[in-house]
């Protein structure tokens, strides 16, 4: 009997669910870890899981296949030139789901899924921190273009008063590469 | 059909439900922050599992 294989339905249509876990794993490849409900994490597992061991096979109708399903290219080649061989000599296995307790709103069991290989690059900074730096950084960026037009209309004697203004508030400006470096190595 | 003659007294009720009580979960001890943790569970203080950070808790 083919009784209870078919999975979790979460309140989805098929098309809604396929679409949610093509997403959800892309982004775990992406990551390496990602926080979710403890139903769809431990239903994510069946999809990524698949995925991982079209990569290891690595030919190219596994590659179709999982461009099939995933359709982001990049997110492909990733998983097939950096992921899948690290997972060479494992059978099957590849994510590990931790559970992290309830959440506030409504109650509902969270958890952790990700890559087994990967377990001990992934540092996860507070979201919070994250947006405030980015929302921080934004308008000072804006500021220095704008003055920027404005000294080079302006006269000469002024433009030497100004120009101190604005290598003041071009450094903010390179900061910005160096943290979303930082951003993306740590999500690495 | 049968039904209840009196009300059921509000002693009645009570002494009934006297029965009927939440237990207190089980907790262990976080090996990593000494803080009470579920079981199978991510320590919600210090975010440690099984001896490896897994998550980053904004109190630290």
């Amino acid at each position: 009997m083919r009784h209870n294989v078919k999975g979790r339905k979460l309140n989805k249509t098929a098309s809604h669910r396929k679409a949610m876990f093509a997403n959800m794993s892309a982004q775990l490849y992406e990551h390496k870890q990602i926080k979710t409900t403890l139903p769809k994490a431990k239903e994510l597992r069946k999809y990524a899981e698949k995925m991982i061991t079209l990569g290891k096979k690595g030919d190219l109708n596994s590659l179709r296949q999982a461009l099939k399903f995933l359709r982001h290219k990049e997110v492909v080649y990733k998983l097939f030139n950096d992921i899948a061989p690290n997972y060479k000599e494992r059978n099957g296995g590849y994510t590990r789901v931790l559970k992290l307790g309830t959440r506030k709103g409504d109650a509902a069991e969270v958890a952790v899924i990700q890559l087994v290989e990967f377990d001990n690059e992934t540092e996860i900074k507070p979201k919070k921190a994250k947006t405030e730096k980015v929302k921080a950084d934004k308008p000072k960026v804006e500021e220095a273009v704008v003055e920027e037009a404005v000294v080079e209309e302006a006269v000469v004697e002024e433009a030497v008063v100004e120009e101190a203004v604005v290598e003041e508030s071009e450094e903010p400006k390179e900061e910005k590469p160096e943290i979303t470096e930082e951003i993306e190595k740590k999500d690495k | 059909m049968p039904v209840p003659k009196r009300k059921t007294s509000k002693a009645k009720a009570k002494s009934r439900k006297n029965h009927w009580k939440l237990t207190a979960k089980s907790t262990a001890k976080c090996p990593n922050c000494s803080a009470p943790v579920l079981s199978h569970r991510v320590c919600p203080s210090c975010g440690y599992y099984k001896g490896k950070a897994v998550i980053k808790v904004k109190a630290d």
